[in-house]
Order: structure tokens, then sequence, then C-alpha cells
């Protein structure tokens, strides 16, 4: 019996051990960025764009990087949804569980899933290259539509293939095509695309590598889809790398503010799932 | 008893991967009549059921072959619109699932799919519906709550009464009261005895009671064969086989 409880009490504290772990590194990284961002936050940062010196300055703010980063997240995210609702529907809804392409397709967006974003990033680069378009916010957006891509496909998946089959009978018995019982099942799934749009927007936002070649970087607000656009995450990398001691220090407020806009899409997105499962039965 | 079938079913042969379902059926359903269907769980019951409006057709590796004459026209021919098969017949399945949307349009969604109904016609519909199924005076003051919101009792009426709104001539029932408790049983029960007016009825059960309350006929399926079929009282008190007797006998299921 003692040796029983023992083993009870080991493992609860280890596991206590690793949520301290992990719940401490969070609210560490959390810290560190208010702690040395804080001081350097001011409205203009998030009012102007950078005054005086390419990629650094002390003047001025970050929204160049802060409309940038949305633009192209925001940008990849509407677009890969676009491209990933169909396949996803198509696998699932036209092609069948055990369908061999079926199952391939889903390793193949498994693997594309694992592959570094610098990946994407050469590979946009190269699409660019042919086509002859410039570092730019088109550029952007399509090498972020790719590496967010398999992500949507794959979370939409999932979430699919938890509808019941039942409720798929129930409207296909009702004279339904497939097309219409589809919808259907994007109705029922609804709170589950919020969860995907948030994992594409939040891998989108912070990505540096596969913007790095193809959005440039630029101290104006791009005003159409040809010209560069800059990022968050390339501000804070250009920021840190400033020998100036105040520059580095904006790289944390830069840093600050990128993790406030990926909370509210997480707040926001969570509310509509919320909002929307309503109809949804379980 | 059968000179006019509403459906015919000729040498049905429905195979899964290498596994042999249903073997060789051959059935006449009568018109506007409840139908029960019985036999021991895997035996094919469901199968059969649902080879009536070719649900089977996205199950993988399914096979069929023989014919099923619905109306006199076989709805195995490749030429057959499937959508319009499936419009002619109600499906009530083991449990409720209400489709992720409010009451009324749960209602209006075949009539919607099948045409385009003014709201004044789909109003009318919706409330003829829900007052066959006597769902009406339970919420006509919130039609459009979410479906979710109704009591799984409600919420099977309310399927009914979303399958009834395409205007169908027939009504499967995959053992639809399976999930419900007594009371709402017997109001389903009820129901079906009153829309035999109307509709051909079918369903599956393992609920010999249920069989000999609600239905005019009893099919026993045994292992993937009709093994009788004949009037309810007849089947259940004076079986003519060996296995009809043994399972009426043992209540197995």
């Amino acid at each position: 019996m003692i040796r029983r409880k023992l083993e009870e009490n080991f493992f609860k504290v280890l596991m206590l051990l690793a949520i301290v772990i992990v719940a401490g590194s969070f609210f560490l990284i959390v810290g560190t960025i208010f702690y040395k961002g804080v001081p350097f936050m001011n409205w203009d940062i998030i009012t102007k764009i950078p005054g005086g010196g390419f990629y650094i300055g002390k003047e001025g703010g970050v929204l160049n990087a802060i409309i940038g980063s949305l633009y192209i997240a925001g940008g990849a995210t509407v677009l890969g949804l676009l491209i990933s609702i169909p396949v996803a529907i198509y696998i699932n809804m036209y092609l069948g569980s055990r369908n061999v392409i079926a199952n391939s397709l889903r390793i193949a967006f498994d693997v594309l899933f694992g592959i570094p974003s610098i990946v994407y990033g050469a590979f946009g680069f190269l699409i660019m290259v042919y086509f002859g378009i410039k570092a730019s916010l088109l550029g952007g957006i399509v090498a972020v539509t790719l590496l967010v891509i398999p992500i949507l496909v794959r979370t939409l998946d999932e979430v699919i293939i938890t509808v019941p089959k039942e409720l798929r009978d129930a409207s296909l018995a009702l004279g339904a095509t497939r097309w219409e019982m589809s919808k259907v099942v994007l109705r029922q799934i609804r709170p589950g695309i919020f969860t995907a749009i948030l994992l594409s927007f939040g891998r989108a936002i912070g990505d540096v590598a596969s913007v790095l070649f193809t959005a440039g970087f630029s101290d104006n607000i791009p005003t159409s889809l040809h010209q560069p656009a800059a990022t968050l995450p390339l501000a804070i990398f250009f920021q840190l790398g400033s020998p100036v001691e105040e520059v580095q220090g904006r790289a944390y407020a830069s840093a600050l503010i990128l993790t406030i806009v990926v909370l509210i899409i997480t707040v926001l997105s969570s509310l509509l799932a919320k909002r929307f499962s309503k109809n949804k039965i379980q | 008893m059968t000179n006019n079938p509403h459906i015919s079913v000729q040498h049905l042969n429905v195979s899964i991967g290498n596994h042999e379902i249903l073997k060789d059926i051959t059935i006449n359903i009568p018109n506007k009549k409840v139908i029960s269907i019985i036999g021991p769980s895997g035996c094919g019951k469901t199968t059969l059921l649902k080879s009536f409006n070719r649900l089977l057709d996205d199950t993988p590796d399914v096979k069929v072959t023989g014919k099923v004459l619905l109306d006199g026209e076989n709805i195995y021919d490749p030429k057959a619109e499937v959508t319009h098969i499936r419009k002619k017949m109600g499906l009530l399945s083991q449990r409720p699932y209400p489709l992720p949307m409010s009451i009324y349009d749960n209602v209006a969604y075949g009539p919607r799919l099948h045409g385009n109904p003014k709201k004044v016609e789909l109003d009318q519909l919706v409330e003829t519906q829900l007052k066959a199924t006597g769902l009406w005076n339970e919420v006509k003051d919130r039609l459009h709550a979410p479906a979710t919101r109704l009591s799984i009792g409600q919420q099977q009426r309310l399927c009914l009464a979303r399958g009834l709104a395409v205007e169908p001539e027939i009504i499967l029932g995959d053992e639809s009261t399976s999930a419900l408790d007594p009371v709402s049983t017997s109001i389903i029960e009820d129901l079906f005895i009153h829309l035999k007016q109307k509709y051909t009825i079918v369903l599956v059960t393992h609920i010999l009671r249920q069989a000999r309350r609600v239905s005019d006929y009893i099919i026993f399926v045994y292992m993937g064969k009709i093994i009788e079929f004949g009037p309810t009282e007849e089947l259940l008190l004076n079986p003519q086989k060996e296995l009809t007797k043994e399972y009426v006998k043992g209540f197995i299921s």
C-alpha cells in the first residue's frame, strides 16, 4: 500500500513540476517583454512610422511594421482559408474516409506542415523571380499563404472528422446534394474554423523567415500590393541588431505590440467560436 | 396482401469489402402500412433499411447488386436521381441529429433545398409539420431558438417534422426510439400509428413489444437473410420457421 501511495505522489509531483516549467517560462517571457518594453512604449511608437535612418531610428514608431504584419497575416489567412476549405471538404465529403488519394493528401499536408518556413520563403522568392515580382506585400502574402495552408487544411480536416456521420446522413436523407450537405457540415464546424484562423494567423504574424526575402522591408506603410512591406518580427530583428541601446529597447516594445496583437486575435476568435457554437449539436 | 407494393426488393445483395451483409433479399413492402424489421444485432436490419434510400452509397467498399423498385422504378438504376429518391423518404435515426440551425430552419431545410418557397408558404408548412408531430404548442414561441435547446424527445419529433416537410411517401425509422425515455417513446409510437394513413412506414427495432404495438407486418432478418415475413400477430404468435420461433420466444436481442 505504501509503495502505491509513494508512486502516486511521485508522479503527481513530476506533473506539477512540468506544469511549473511551462507556466514559469510563459510568465518569464511575457514578464521580460513587459519589463523591457514598457519603458519604450509611447503613443508615437504605435501611431508613427520610423523617423530618421533606415531600419533603425530613434524617433517615430513601428506603425509601418504593425500595418504590414496585419496585412500579410490577414491576407494570407483569408487567402489560405479560400483554398483550404474546399480542399478539406473535398478530402472528407467527396473522397471518403478510406480513400487512397485522401490519405496521400493528408500525408502530403503533414509533410508540408513540418517544412521550415525559410523553405517557403525561398520557394516564394523563386516564384517571384520567375514572374518578375519584386519583394512586396504581394510576395509576402503569397509566401505566408503557402506556409499556413497545411496548418489550415489539417486543422479543418481534424474538425470535420468529428462531425457525426448521422448528421451528414440526415442532410442527405432530405435530398441534399453533397455540396448542400457540406454546407451543413461547415455550419457545424464554425467554431473549429475560428480555431483554424487563430492558429494560422498566429503562425503567419510571427514568422520571419518566409517574409525575409519576399516582403522586403520599408519605412513606409504600403499603399499597393507591389510595394515592399515591413513586418513586426523583422522590425524586432533589425532593432535588436542595432548597436544603439535605445533602438534595442524599442525591439522589446515592438515585441510587446506583437504579443498584444496575438492576444487580441486569440480572445476575438474564441469569443466568435463561442458565439457560433450555440447551434452546434454535441 | 401485397398486391400493390410500395417498395419491391428483388434479389438484393449487399457486401462491404469481403463481408456479405445481405444475401438475396426479395420482399414486397405494402403501401401505407407499418412494417417492422426485427432480428439480432448485426443481422443486417439497418443495412436493409439504408438500402431503400441509397444511404449506403457513402459507405467505403460497398457493393450492391439486385433491384429495389420504388413505385416501380429501380432506385439503383445508374440513371436514377439519388436526391429525388431520398426526397421520397424521411429518415429517423437512432438518436436525433438536428441540423445546426434554428427549429424553424430545421423544418424549412428540405423545402428550401427542393424549391424556392415563399415565406408565407414556408411559415404555413413549418406550422403544419410541427403540429403533425405534436411539437407546435411546445415550440411556437421560440421557433428561432437553436434546435439543440430542445429535449432529446422533442428533437426526435423535430427530426420527424423535418423529414415530413419534404412530403415523402415513406418514413424509415432506424431504432428511432432507442435513445428516448418511455414517455417520448410512446409519443413517437403513436405518431407512427397515426401517420400510416398517409405514409408507408418501415421501422428497424429490436424491441418486440414495440414491433407488436405499432406494426402491421414484421420482417424477421437473421444473418443477412429474410427468414420470415408476415402479419404482426401471426408472426409473433404463430411463427412458421424454427429460427423465428426461437427468436420470438427467447427475446434474444
